[in-house]
Formats: C-alpha cells, structure tokens, sequence
C-alpha cells in the first residue's frame, strides 16, 4: 500500500472519534456558580459536564423565556449517519483511489464540516432568539429591539450576569485532523507522482 | 490550496489549544501566615477561602451538635438531633418524628453532650460522627456525608447518659455509661436503699462497619457509683476501657458532700474483648426491657422506630479477669487515654494533684494480684503499683485532659480558670494560660484517637460574663483558640458557642469535605408518597385524611390552588423539591399550622400536618429566599364548613 494511501486509511478512521469524545462544550460561568454550569454536545447527545447541568440550565434559561434544551434534535440521527458514510467512503478511497480522489474527499469534509457548524449556529440562534412571550424577565438591547441570549459559536461572551464559553472538544480534534490528514495524503500523493514522473 | 492547508493547520492548532486549557482550578490556599505570630493573621480565612478544621461542638441543653471552622471560627450549621427544630422542620415533619422516639413516648428534647468521630486504626475516618443524649439516655450517629442524624438508639437501665459517646478504635463499640446509678430493673423502692441496690450499666453498642447501623450488645451491671466520663485504650490498651466513677461512698443525697468523703474513688478498667467473648459464647443473661432505635433511611427519607424488648446484661463478677478498680482521687471526671495507650489519667476534681496510672503497670498488677481489697467482688488494684506518676499542684480542679503529638498533655482546670501544658512522663508543666471564665472541657483536633493533630486547643469555657458586647442575663457560652504548635501556648481568638458545649471533635477539613453530599438524587428517591413530576401532582382523600402530593420548583408549588378541604380534615402535605443544583432548598409554610415549617432539600420529601379549623381561602408560600421570584412562590387552600359538598380540585397556572 503507498503510503499515501496509508495517510487517507488513517484520514478516514479519524473522524469516528466523535462517537467518543465531545464536539463542543458550551460553560456558563456566574458568581453563584462557583462550580460553572456546562454542556457538552456529542454528535448525538447533549450531556451534562456536571450532572444535572442541563436541567440547571434550562431552569435559570426560563426566566427570560428560552426554550427547554430538547431531549434530541434532528442533527442526531442525521450527524452520525454523515459521518460514518464520509468514513466509510473515505475507507474505499483509501483502498482503491488515489490522490485526486483524496482532494475529493477532502473538500467534501470541509464543505460538510462547515455546513455542520453553521445548523449548529443556526440552532444557537433560534435557542438564544425564539423566546417564549410569557417570559418572566424581558430585556431589550439599547436600540430598544428585544436582546438575544445566543452562546457564541466559538469564543467567549458576556450575557446578563454570566459569562459563555464556547469552544470546540476532543470530537472536533479527531474530525480536523481526519480533515487535514486527507490533505497531507492528497499532497504527498501528488509529490510521489510528480518525482515518479520526473525520474520517469 | 496552500493557503487552504495553512488555514486547516491553525485551525488544527486552535483546536488542540482549545481542547487542552480548560481545566478549572480552584485555588486551594491555606491562610496560614507561617511567617506571622500575629494572632488575627493566625485565625483570618479570607473570604472565599475554607478553615483547616472541621469542629463539632455539643450543643448541651439545645440537644444539637453545631458545626465551627477551625481556625476562624465560624459557624456553619447546626445539626438538629434529639431537638426538634423548627428552621427546617425535624422532629416536626411526619418524617422526622420517629427519631425522637423513646420508651417514654416522644422526647423532644435532650442534652448532649461528648461527640466522637468514628476511627479505622485509632485514627479518625470521617464516616460518622456519634454524640450522647444525657437526660433520656439515647446515642446518636449522625453521617459526615450528609451532615444529617441517620440513627438514635436509646440506652435501657441508665439514667444520665454522661460517660457516653466513645468510640473504639476502629469503631468497634460505641460506648455508653451511666452517671446515675438506678434500680435495675426500674421498680418501685425507697430511696434511702439505694447503697447495694442501684446498678451502674455500661453499655457497649456495636456499629456495624458497613452501614453504622447500631446495635446494643450488652451491658455491664457495675456497682452503684456515679459512672462520669470514660475512653478507650488505644494501641496497646485497645481492647480496654476506662470509666471514673465519683460517689463510690453509694450516697443518695446530699451528694456535694456525702459523695465527696472517701479519699479516693475510682477508674474502671474493662477488658471488653474479653466481655465480648464471653458473650459471644452464650454469656449473660437476656433481661426484658424496653427501648427505641429510631433509624432514618437516606432513600426513603423517612425515620422509623422500633421498640426492642430485651437486653443482655452481665454481671461483671461472672467473668474473671475482666474488670479492675484503680483507686483515684478525688472524684475524677475526665478519663483520658494518651496516644499510645500507656497513660490513664484521671482529674480528680476536687484533688489539687493529677493522677496518671500506667497501663503497663496496670497489667502487672492484675497478673501479680496486687489487689486491695474489693468492692462487690471486683477487684481493687494497689494504688501504688498503678501509679505512673502525678502532676503535683498543676492548679485547682483538673476537669479534662488532651494530648499533642508531641508528648504533651493539656488540662482544663475548673475552678482556677486555666489551661495547663504538662510533659507526660517527666510531669512537669510547661506552661498555663487562663481562660474566660472556668473552663470546662477541652479539644484537640483528633485529640481521642492515636494520630492528634496538635496544632490548637479550643477550650470551652463554662462561664462567658463580659467577653463579648451584653445581651441580657442569658449569654451565649465562649470558646477560646489556642495555638499550641509552639513550647508556650499562645492565645488567639474567643468566639461565642451555642449551646453549652460540653466537648467537642475536631477533624482537618481535607478528610471529609470533598465526601460531603450535595444534593439527594431525584431518580434514588423511594418516598412512598413522592411526586417526581408536576404531573404525579394530586390530592387523594382518604375519609377526614387528605393526602396532596405536592411538588416545589423554581418558583412554584404544584397544584397552587387548593378546593375541596374541609374544616375537620387533617391535611398531610407530601412535598417534594424537584430541585437537582447544590443549595437550593424551598421550604413550605402554612397559614395556622401548629407545628412548624418544611425546609425541603433538593430531591428530598418532607410531609407536613396542617388541621385547618377555619374557614376561609388560606395562603401557604415558600421560606427559603429560593429565586428572583420567590415572593412569587405561593398558593391559597380554600377550607370549607365540615359539612360542605365541595369536591377536591387543584390547579396549576389556569
């Protein structure tokens, strides 16, 4: 097998680490919560950092009429389906393709990847916006238009008296870096075709 | 598509950054000031920041056991345990009734007085902490998970449950002595046949090492003295167990002077492995009595109580080699036992001396019958052959003795207000401090175990006067802050007990405060009458007897309304807080009641009993200051006349 081929077989299996670890963690920190409340989300499941956190969550969240985080999303079935597809499609790249086919398989990544986190934005959007007009507590922002409570996508930000982290986990490692080992294996199966046809 | 690659490896960078720094670390400093000897520096925890210690001190006449910081301090809580106590409804609510139980009914009150922590190897676990209830004689464990009394077992054929609640060193017995002296069995008597007649009973509960649960072994009948305060024998004493007596004349009034004739009264020593075996074989005898063991279950969250209807006595005579009288002045109190099991000592307190036996001795005394004489069989051991040695003139009415890890004992002395630093084995004292006013006992974090820690002595003080700013005739007890890492001790802090604290355990902080509960868990909730949902809310009559299955969230009951009760009826409130996050507990108050309020935990059930008796449209709300929206948290109950056809109904939000 060259070794290109190699790379993409590893590329491939990469991205089923997100059946184990997190994708992403979303911390509310507050002065009352010397213990942050967090969220992790996995490919098909929300999860508490510490348990009961959710239910913790969307306890304070009903104040300022946010909807309860749900049980399960549509993104569940659909996440894991994609992704053990894109895996098993890079499998029979690895085997059978070559480094054309791993650039394919690349882009492929990318362009699912980035459609993933926008849903995922999409999602955070509606959860911080649709509010519930029987909100107990209703905030405006200076303009007078009623204020958000959306977590950032990535990265930090202040919202009312907590402050939100956002940031990608584990899960997210292992698919970025299926994602670029797909890369390398395009790149250095293109550097070996070129020598061979040089020496050619 | 280089630029693409490069993008991909920052964005690779960033991920492994991101995923790799998000640990929170709390700091976990210690407010120490080594470098200080400034005595504010020596007790200040800084805000946010926690004591070194955990100390329990006795409530005495509250019945309770409170929880201090060491070195600052503060009070954390107070440990409702043979009182009821109506901040959070125990000995009120439904639940919580039968723990105070007895053979004379229900007793809601009691006097505690000597806490000791359970031990593995003679050295403090942290699992349970035990405490004696003085006047209807009962011991008490009460969990250092959840800070909550998990069992009351009362104690038969005493009276004056004073010399109790010792623990063994690996937790084998808890023990339990009688101060008065009483008919065994109780019958009807002249008084002035006391002498010869009455009966001391020692008692040896048994813990079991899984659950803690106790369970009342045997008991020794001793002769009729006044049995005061007791300790085990540790390391090469473990296996032992010494008691003072005081009125060893038998007297039985008049007791300041008549008992306070005889040059010398007495330790008993008891070798209870050997009463132990001896039971375990079939010895002594089944006595009927009649006591509770009150046991409360963490899952159901309900007490129950179980009247036992018999007790294996033993008469000490009839096991040989078991228990010995060490002659010792002058009425002694505390019986204390250094680390290594070596030294016995008793504070005569009406002696100006301290009296120390040696342990070693003791055993070769027993072994070469160096006996003087008896008393109802039991042998009394030569004082001299005893003697280990004596602290002479220390100061005036020696009352309790503590150890360092150092070698050094530390006495509370009653009448000359003080403490006294003495070197065993040289008895020669090192140094004495006074205290504010007339001391009784003192502590040292872990001072009745093998391993003390000898960093401070809190001697509580009996009498407080002028030490903090009036308030009234009725004043508060004091406690004082030694620290005695130094050859002289060093006086640091007073602080106002409540209670009366008659001792005190002390454990460092790091043993048991990441083991502590935080919340009860919803789904190990087994409550027969639980709600775990609004939707398991209802309302159930049974005749005059209506059951609501309520539930508290932030920030409403559910139902709120109430139709349908009618006056007669006797309402039991089944509540439970739906509530999973640390530290936030709702209570329930009704209108009327005549008992007290709920303070319900996060994923507990309490019930409460509410009579109504007139008409009308009654509010009940939440106490505890649960959200922004805690006014908010109500509801009305409409009582109708006795005979009104009005049906139940209950609502929420309509």
């Amino acid at each position: 097998m060259k070794k290109s081929n190699i790379i993409m077989l590893l590329a491939a299996i990469l991205p089923l680490g997100l059946f184990l670890f997190p994708l992403w963690k979303i911390t509310l920190e507050a002065p009352q919560y010397p213990t942050p409340l967090g969220m992790y989300i996995y490919i098909n499941d929300f999860a508490d950092v510490n348990p009961h956190d959710i239910k913790n969550i969307n306890l304070m969240n009903h104040y300022v009429g946010m909807k309860y985080i749900p049980e399960a999303i549509p993104e569940f079935k659909i996440f894991p389906t994609v992704i053990i597809i894109t895996s098993i499609l890079g499998l029979l790249i690895a085997f059978k393709g070559n480094y054309k086919w791993f650039l394919g398989w690349f882009i492929l990544m990318v362009v699912l990847s980035a459609a993933g986190l926008y849903d995922f934005y999409l999602w955070e959007h509606d959860y911080g916006h649709n509010l519930d007009p029987k909100a107990i507590m209703k905030f405006t922002n200076p303009d007078g238009t009623q204020m958000g409570f959306q977590p950032p996508l990535f990265g930090t930000k202040l919202i009312l008296n907590f402050t939100a982290h956002s940031y990608p986990r584990l899960g997210s490692l292992f698919l970025a870096l299926g994602i670029a080992g797909a890369f390398v294996a395009y790149w250095v199966g293109k550097k070996s075709k070129t020598v061979q046809a040089s020496t050619a | 598509m280089k630029n693409t690659f490069k993008l991909m490896v920052g964005l690779l960078m960033a991920g492994i950054v991101m995923t790799s720094c998000n640990n929170q670390n709390s700091s976990n400093n210690k407010a120490n000031g080594a470098l200080s000897s400034s005595a504010a520096e020596k007790v200040y925890v800084a805000p946010g920041e926690h004591d070194e210690y955990y100390a329990f001190m006795s409530g005495g006449f509250s019945g309770n056991l409170t929880v201090y910081g060491l070195p600052s301090g503060r009070m954390f809580k107070e440990i409702p345990v043979f009182s009821q106590y109506p901040t959070n409804g125990y000995g009120y609510s439904e639940e919580t009734k039968p723990m105070l139980e007895t053979s004379f009914g229900f007793v809601p009150w009691d006097d505690s007085h000597h806490p000791d922590i359970s031990q593995t190897n003679g050295e403090l676990d942290g699992r349970w902490i035990f405490i004696n209830g003085n006047n209807t004689p009962r011991i008490a464990r009460i969990s250092l998970k959840t800070f909550e009394t998990e069992e009351i077992i009362e104690v038969p054929n005493s009276a004056g449950n004073h010399s109790s609640s010792f623990i063994t060193e690996n937790t084998e017995y808890v023990v339990a002595g009688t101060r008065f002296s009483v008919p065994v069995p109780q019958r009807d008597m002249p008084i002035n046949e006391y002498k010869g007649n009455f009966k001391g009973a020692l008692s040896f509960i048994s813990v079991d090492p899984e659950h803690g649960h106790m369970d009342l072994k045997f008991q020794i009948l001793m002769p009729g003295f006044n049995y005061d305060l007791s300790h085990p024998g540790r390391g090469k004493s473990h296996g032992w167990f010494f008691f003072t007596t005081y009125n060893s004349e038998e007297a039985s009034t008049l007791l300041e002077v008549n008992a306070s004739q005889n040059d010398k009264d007495f330790i008993a020593a008891i070798n209870w492995k050997k009463i132990e075996e001896y039971v375990n074989n079939g010895g002594g005898t089944m006595m009927p009595t009649n006591y509770a063991h009150n046991v409360y279950d963490e899952h159901t969250h309900t007490a129950t109580s179980t009247m036992k209807k018999e007790v294996r006595v033993v008469n000490p005579t009839d096991v040989p080699g078991a228990v010995y009288l060490l002659p010792t002045p002058k009425s002694p109190h505390g019986c204390d036992v250094d680390p290594s099991g070596e030294y016995i000592v008793g504070n005569g307190k009406l002696s100006a001396n301290l009296t120390v036996h040696s342990f070693t001795k003791m055993l070769d005394a027993i072994e070469n019958e160096k006996f003087d004489g008896d008393a109802y069989g039991i042998p009394i051991l030569n004082f001299d052959d005893v003697l280990a040695g004596t602290v002479e003139q220390p100061g005036l009415g020696p009352l309790h003795t503590e150890f360092d890890d150092q070698g050094n004992a530390y006495t509370t002395f009653f009448i000359s207000s003080e403490v006294v630093k003495w070197k065993l084995g040289s008895w020669e004292v090192i140094d004495r401090k006074p205290t504010y006013y007339s001391v009784g006992h003192l502590m040292i974090p872990g001072g009745n175990s093998r391993k003390p820690f000898g960093k401070y002595v809190v001697a509580m003080n009996k009498i407080t006067k002028d030490r903090y700013l009036p308030t009234g005739p009725e004043l508060e007890h004091s406690a004082q802050l030694y620290d005695i890492s130094g050859e002289k001790m060093e006086l640091l802090y007073d602080f106002p007990t409540h209670g009366e604290p008659h001792y005190a355990a002390a454990i460092p902080a790091s043993i048991i405060k990441d083991k502590t509960q935080k919340i009860y868990k919803l789904a190990e909730n087994q409550h027969p009458r639980k709600a775990l949902s609004d939707s398991d809310a209802k309302i159930v009559r049974d005749g005059k007897n209506v059951h609501v299955y309520m539930t508290m969230i932030r920030s409403h009951f559910s139902p709120d309304n109430i139709e349908g009760i009618k006056v007669g009826d006797k309402v039991f409130f089944h509540i439970t807080n739906l509530e999973q996050d640390f530290d936030v507990p709702h209570g329930f108050a009704m209108i009327g009641a005549n008992n007290a309020e709920l303070l319900i935990m996060p994923g507990q059930t309490r019930t409460l009993t509410w009579e109504p008796k007139q008409v009308g449209v009654w509010p009940f709300y939440c106490t505890d200051f649960c959200s922004a929206l805690h006014q908010e948290m109500q509801g009305y109950i409409r009582v109708s006349p006795a005979d009104s056809d009005i049906e139940l109904s209950w609502s929420l939000g309509e």
